[in-house]
């Protein structure tokens, strides 16, 4: 069973939400990369999203751009944070979900990346910038087998479309709470709830949660009401803020422990 | 309008936007119900009397059509080959063709019920297009603009800001094109409800490439009526600049059925043709996705966007419209590009020769002709897209071509009081 699936199978007989942390592939460098990884799994994150980073995110808040700008600017490729996953994969089973942008694939070469991805231990994959309908249009994005396709659904998706996206769902949807790119707002929008609910109505599939959550007590009130949390910004603010110290693993690990307590304590 | 304008039968894009293999809807879904709304409410309007009429009107009575075409006699003769032939976008309302679309898409945003505009420019064309038609139509506007652009382009900021517009520098990358439709993307992604995004170039997510063409075939339109009317036949070949496409496409498109004209699209050659040099996409680009469409870019092995440079801040922009990457793979577009010193010479060879000082994107366009004219007959017709006015480039063009740092260092003892 993919680690994604088996996760979340887990949590549900758990009776918990799952702990979703976003960081961005290579940033500061590739060691540190791993070793923040590493301490996010020890910190009681379930699954691990990896931004593969590219130079033009346009989804992205200031805090994910100049993220994938270190990591771009240590020297991290597509090939290499693929590498760094296979290293993570000798002493973890953490779920790993790759977050990104449809060039650098596109550009590896759809098919030969997910082959590669798959044998070096991810298990899904984010495109922002493709589509559903896109898939089936475009000869050269076919053959895409051994990674979860992970959806997305935003607050200005209608009603009518959200079936059409959660049919072909897999692994988890990732609802975005908010309009806009990423990164940490102060308020959560009041509407979490009801769409969550909105979309489950639809699918067995579990839907997680992203965008502007930063704090333990955002975290719970999502964790509450969707299958999984996902915070990214203000994991990346941490990483930025200690990216010349050699302990930045450990300051992040020590940033998201009270986020997995939170959820866990739901 | 109707007169010899025949409606083309290209079949491109098809209902999902795409171009043979190229363009589509590369975005987030976050933007994906309000390019669906934008394509139905297009494709209303778009057969809709009333609005083509409301256009209509105001492109005669406000923006200035039709432009003339305008016979280049001494450059002709100076060339020795065909003629060549001038159609005077430049004389447009605003000073290039970017007003034709940022009118159009204004009257759609009524239609969408927006208040809010945002735009990206790269020369400060379509700002100050998108701009005046906000200050006409009461909308508030935000432009995006790279910092370096804002410096190269400084007399478009001061006009856009004139117009009501609040420019906002884009300091991320390299600061110019690129970065400028990242962050109105940005923009539109968390505003999407309230604000409709004029894209100023045939480029993006559908149906931005189909609307964007359609609100400038009327340059061909025109184009095709005046010179069969002036010289009884249609020209051998067709010239225009592509930086992102509009003003070519909006040129080449009502011209495609007739298989005896010949069409090239110039480039911009930059310092010369090697990675990071220049804004040539045919010459070494590959075939990628970015801001929304699948077409050719300037990416490295590792499909991240590269720099580009181009004297032009119009033209200097990695991916290439969707619609050219289809027509040059179909053969019937052909591409070159001009450098940038090409494109100075051009600057300065028409405008002793003709009295009109082109905009410097215009110029890589000139420079192709000025190449090949001698090699065609004097029977011939070249005819050439003066796709905007070199105002905003003349204090660029003089410390290039005159030396100096500033236009002032041209006066004579001018001592600046600021400085």
């Amino acid at each position: 069973m993919n680690r994604i699936d088996s996760t979340f199978t887990r949590l549900q007989k758990e009776g918990r939400a799952a702990f979703i942390t976003y960081v961005s592939a290579g940033d500061p460098d590739m060691p540190r990369s791993l070793a923040i990884a590493k301490a996010l799994e020890d910190a009681g994150a379930d699954i691990i999203e990896f931004g593969v980073p590219f130079s033009d995110p346009l989804a992205d808040g200031i805090v994910n751009q100049m993220a994938a700008d270190r990591a771009l600017k240590a020297g991290a490729t597509t090939k290499g944070v693929l590498e760094m996953i296979r290293e993570l994969r000798k002493t973890s089973e953490i779920p790993v979900v790759l977050f990104t942008y449809l060039n650098p694939i596109y550009t590896y070469g759809f098919e030969q990346f997910h082959q590669d991805a798959a044998a070096a231990g991810v298990d899904g994959i984010l495109l922002l910038d493709l589509p559903p309908h896109e898939e089936p249009l475009n000869a050269e994005l076919a053959g895409a087998h051994g990674l979860k396709h992970i959806r997305l659904i935003a607050p200005t998706t209608p009603d009518e479309r959200i079936p059409e996206i959660t049919e072909q769902a897999e692994g988890f949807i990732y609802y975005v709470s908010r309009a806009g790119v990423t990164g940490a707002q102060t308020e959560l929008s009041s509407s979490i709830a009801e769409q969550v609910a909105k979309i489950k109505a639809t699918t067995e599939v579990p839907v997680a949660v992203g965008f502007g959550i930063s704090t333990p007590e955002q975290a719970a009130t999502v964790a509450a009401v969707a299958d999984g949390v996902v915070v990214g910004s203000a994991i990346v603010k941490t990483v930025e803020n200690n990216a010349t110290a050699e302990d930045v693993a450990e300051k992040v690990a020590a940033f998201a422990k009270p986020l997995a307590d939170a959820i866990k304590a739901i | 309008m109707s007169i010899a304008a025949p409606a083309s039968s290209s079949t491109v894009p098809d209902a999902h936007g795409h171009f043979g293999q190229f363009g589509g809807m590369f975005v987030p879904e976050t933007l994906m119900t309000a390019l669906t709304e934008l394509d139905d409410q297009y494709a209303k309007a778009k057969v809709d009397p009333v609005f083509q009429a409301e256009l209509d009107h105001l492109l005669a009575e406000y923006v200035g059509r039709p432009t003339p075409l305008t016979f280049a006699e001494r450059w002709t003769e100076s060339c020795g080959g065909a003629k060549i032939f001038l159609k005077r976008e430049d004389l447009l309302h605003t000073g290039a063709h970017k007003i034709n679309n940022a009118l159009g898409q204004i009257l759609l945003a009524k239609r969408l019920g927006k208040n809010r505009i945002i735009a990206e420019t790269g020369a400060g064309q379509h700002g100050v297009a998108t701009a005046t038609v906000c200050a006409k139509f009461g909308f508030k506007c935000t432009v995006y603009m790279g910092a370096v652009d804002m410096e190269r382009q400084a007399l478009n900021v001061a006009r856009m800001r004139f117009l009501g517009a609040e420019v906002v520098p884009v300091t991320a990358g390299q600061a110019t094109l690129k970065e400028a439709v990242n962050e109105a993307m940005r923009d539109w992604v968390t505003t999407v409800e309230t604000t409709h995004y004029i894209l100023g170039s045939a480029l993006g997510s559908h149906p931005f490439p189909m609307m964007v063409r359609d609100f400038h075939r009327i340059i061909g339109i025109e184009a095709r009526r005046q010179i069969l009317e002036r010289e009884e036949k249609l020209p051998e070949l067709l010239v225009a600049c592509v930086g992102g496409g509009s003003n070519a496409i909006g040129l080449f498109h009502p011209f495609l059925d007739d298989k005896d004209v010949r069409m090239v699209g110039v480039e911009a050659g930059g310092r010369g043709i090697k990675l990071g040099d220049h804004a040539a996409r045919f010459q070494g680009g590959k075939l990628g996705v970015l801001q929304g469409t699948k077409t050719y870019l300037l990416a490295d092995d590792d499909g991240q966007i590269q720099l580009t440079h181009s004297v032009s801040a119009g033209l200097d922009y990695a991916a290439i419209g969707p619609e050219h990457a289809y027509y040059r793979d179909e053969g019937r577009i052909e591409y070159d590009f001009a450098t940038d010193d090409q494109a100075l010479a051009a600057f300065r060879r028409v405008s002793e020769l003709e009295g009109i000082i082109p905009a410097l994107e215009t110029a890589h366009g000139l420079a192709y002709v000025d190449r090949i004219a001698s090699t065609m007959g004097k029977d011939e017709i070249i005819l050439v897209n003066c796709s905007g006015r070199g105002d905003k480039d003349v204090g660029q063009a003089a410390t290039q071509i005159f030396g100096g740092s500033t236009i002032q260092d041209l006066v004579p003892g001018f001592h600046n009081p600021f400085s």
